[in-house]
């Protein structure tokens, strides 16, 4: 039971709460509490975390591992509250990153409070979750969020009687809404006064196994090292829990000890079944007389949705509706916004730049506005583009949607050892790359994740796009819309070929099952959504910005120097270096200097083109240049190297910031530089046969 | 519980009558076992399937993913770990809520 501490200040709370406060901070002045947030994934736990902490968040990652970490701070009472952002997860069993993350960090890191957040609308598969953490940590309380979702569905839940049940404060919540969040914090807080007392009723494993519990408990609990309850070691080794059984086989339990244990374990290999129907026969107990359902076998909003939503047909023109959506809002607003950034900020500070630095040498000037300016306006330009993807990415998931589209498309992604969830990153790839790398963040397993990312450079963007369009015309005439199609169609089809075989040979193996949670549809929040979207650009312009500035001013170096030309610069000498290679694809020395300086942006290779044959003339003069030195074949073979090569410089920056590593990075360039370059000879050499 | 691979009637299981994705959409079932190694049972187990679970199919078109209500919670399952999963039929009075 979660009680009041003593009768009388039950009274008169208030007092008490001081005199307890009080004395802490006499004891230890400014203190620093930490308290943990729990929860499954679709309980609205970010929510809460962003109401409680709002723009005082840090983002990073959990010390060696890829999954990201949130801390952030509030005020209560005077005291600084370190809050932690605990990943979601649906167990602490050792199946995924998140969830050693989430059960090492209560059982090593001891935070003062644990909040655990359950979605009141699903409430008996979340408090499977309660149950396991009720054995690592005793100061818990339960924030029994999206209570108005739960009551849309037909459901109450009667939190008073859980409290009752569970042995901790429950504080029903809509955080999306903003209710009940400061009945949280105050609960929190005469929690850690000590003026309500946390009594978990840790759940039992089932009669039919508890002596073969105890008997692992008596072997074990002499060998397990400290910050580990050993009763909770017993349990896992029971349940088979890899990570565990490896910590005690190698590194604490005395060989002769590890066998007999080991030996009770195989008589009970199916004790996870036993242990889990266990926790969930707890559950049953906990919620039978809190939860009622008035309105039973209603059909409810979710219910009415989905068979439109996940209809194998109109589920497909629904998720096209919305990608149309994402389009028209790209090319009414994105674009406009990026060409008005481009010409007034970055055109403007590159004229004050070159106005202002008239007087010093030109390499200076050089450096500033080609360089320097070059890369910010790279940054820049990108932020509208980025801003819209990320906020529809954040709709779509908070609101529950993603999940849908997840589902209609899981056929098709399968083939490429994929789930449905990589679909919408890879479509974003037509916009942009850049979000299309970033968007893979929705997707839970890390091997989905990373080829996801590799194969995102695939998809043809629009800058890619600009430069097919722009030189098609001049060799394909009136097929030059086919060529175009016909490119892009190539694009796809080496794409589905990699994720084949890159699934096979590379990234094989653990293909998680397909188990995907359809949460139930509800109002997105605008706060989480503005929260996150600028999280995303933020960190896109601290990690990518960065690296993105670097590689344009050592890009703008090798064209300028030594001689202030790009006629006579080292990348001119790379160019010819090159050229035999070029040679067989039949392009000249400038044509493969224009496709290397596309690394900056794609459309760059048109400006470079421009100064490398002559730059007079215009677009049509550069067109007829194009027509006297390019046959058709070699032609072709630049728009399919062009297609396939080296993602821009933002594009690359944007996968070592979400790999998080420099080698799956490489591997992708080289990747995609063998394969353009192959593709490019190959229809060279082909194309010149036939055409 | 009785281990999987020594109940000689489950042997014949997958691909057979009895495992989910042979049910059709809105019917209700009853989990009898589960089949797979450690990671995907506790994969399931923490979603809310486990055995003597009631569950109800809420959409099978006979191919592609399904999608089964337990516990309050809406899950879409691949279609080959639908058939790891084996089920009784319940009486058509059972049915429906």
């Amino acid at each position: 039971m979660a009680i009041e501490a003593q009768s009388s200040s039950a009274a008169n709370p208030q007092a008490t709460q001081q005199a307890a406060q009080q004395a802490v901070s006499v004891l230890e002045g400014e203190v620093t509490l930490t308290v943990a947030l729990a929860g499954q994934p679709n309980v609205g736990k970010s929510t809460v975390f962003n109401l409680l902490t709002g723009l005082s968040q840090h983002v990073g990652n959990w010390p060696g591992k890829t999954v990201e970490q949130k801390t952030g701070t509030y005020r209560s009472q005077n005291r600084t509250i370190h809050l932690v952002d605990l990943p979601g997860t649906y167990s602490l069993t050792a199946n995924s990153p998140e969830e050693i993350i989430a059960r090492n960090y209560i059982i090593q890191e001891r935070p003062d409070v644990v909040v655990a957040v359950v979605n009141a609308a699903s409430l008996e598969r979340n408090l499977y979750l309660v149950a396991e953490l009720f054995s690592l940590a005793k100061q818990v309380v339960l924030g029994l969020n999206m209570v108005d979702v739960a009551e849309g569905e037909g459901m109450r839940v009667e939190p008073r009687v859980l409290e009752a049940a569970l042995g901790v404060p429950v504080v029903s919540m809509s955080a999306a809404k903003n209710q009940g969040v400061r009945e949280l914090v105050e609960t929190v807080d005469r929690v850690v006064s000590g003026e309500l007392i946390c009594e978990p009723n840790v759940p039992e494993i089932r009669a039919d196994h508890r002596e073969v519990l105890a008997e692992i408990h008596e072997l074990v609990a002499p060998h397990t090292p400290p910050p580990y309850p050993s009763e909770w070691v017993a349990l896992k080794l029971l349940e088979g829990d890899r990570e565990i059984t490896e910590m005690m086989q190698s590194r604490c339990l005395p060989p002769e000890c590890w066998e007999k244990v080991h030996e009770i374990l195989m008589d009970h290999e199916d004790a996870v079944l036993a242990v889990a129907s266990g926790r969930y026969d707890w559950v049953g107990r906990m919620i039978r007389a809190a939860v009622t359902r008035p309105r039973a076998g209603q059909i409810t909003l979710t219910e009415r949705l989905d068979r439109w939503a996940t209809h194998p047909l109109w589920g497909l023109a629904i998720l096209a509706a919305v990608l149309g959506v994402v389009y028209w809002l790209t090319f009414a607003i994105g674009q406009p916004l990026q060409q008005f950034l481009d010409v007034y900020v970055v055109g403007g500070l590159a004229n004050a730049a070159a106005i202002g630095l008239a007087g010093a040498p030109a390499w200076i000037s050089g450096l500033v506005v080609d360089g320097v300016l070059g890369g910010v306006g790279t940054v820049v330009t990108f932020l509208p583009i980025l801003v819209i993807f990320f906020a529809v990415l954040a709709v779509l998931e908070d609101m529950g949607y993603m999940a849908r589209g997840a589902y209609v498309m899981d056929r098709f992604m399968h083939l490429m050892g994929l789930h449905g969830k990589s679909f919408l990153p890879l479509f974003l790839g037509f916009g942009c790359n850049v979000p299309a790398v970033m968007g893979t963040r929705i997707i839970d397993s890390h091997r989905g994740r990373l080829l996801t990312i590799l194969l995102a450079p695939l998809v043809p963007c629009a800058a890619r796009m600009t430069v097919v369009v722009f030189i098609a015309p001049i060799f394909f005439g009136k097929a030059a819309m086919l060529v175009a199609w016909g490119l892009v169609i190539f694009a796809l089809a080496i794409l589905a070929v990699m994720g084949v075989l890159l699934n096979q040979w590379v990234l094989k193996g653990e293909r998680s099952a397909f188990i995907m949670e359809l949460p139930l549809y509800h109002i997105p929040n605008l706060r989480t959504i503005g929260i996150q979207v600028w999280q995303n650009i933020s960190e896109f312009l601290k990690k990518a910005g960065t690296l993105i500035l670097v590689m344009s001013i050592l890009i703008w170096a090798l064209a300028t120097l030594p001689h202030g030309e790009i006629q006579t610069s080292y990348l001119a000498d790379v160019g010819k270096a090159l050229a035999p290679l070029g040679s067989l694809m039949g392009l000249s020395w400038e044509m493969v200097v224009a496709l290397l300086s596309s690394f900056v942006a794609k459309e760059n290779s048109i400006a470079t083109m421009g100064i490398l044959f002559g730059g007079a003339a215009g677009e049509a003069g550069l067109q007829s240049a194009l027509a006297g030195v390019l046959s058709p074949a070699a032609a072709l073979a630049f728009l399919v190297v062009q297609m396939l090569f080296i993602p821009c410089a933002a594009t690359v920056a944007a996968i070592k910031q979400e790999s998080k590593s420099w080698g799956w990075t490489a591997f992708s360039v080289v990747m995609l530089l063998v394969l353009s370059l192959s593709a490019g000879i190959l229809t060279f050499q082909i194309g010149n046969g036939v055409l | 519980m009785k281990r999987v691979w020594r109940h000689h009637s489950h042997d014949v299981a997958i691909g057979d009558h009895d495992n989910l994705s042979a049910i059709p959409s809105g019917e209700s079932v009853q989990i009898r076992e589960m089949l797979g190694g450690h990671h995907f049972l506790s994969r399931l187990v923490s979603l809310g399937f486990t055995p003597g679970t009631h569950l109800k199919v809420v959409q099978n078109f006979g191919r592609g993913p399904i999608i089964v209500s337990v516990r309050d919670t809406r899950v879409a399952l691949g279609r080959c770990e639908a058939e790891r999963i084996l089920i009784d039929r319940l009486a058509r009075e059972d049915n429906g809520h």
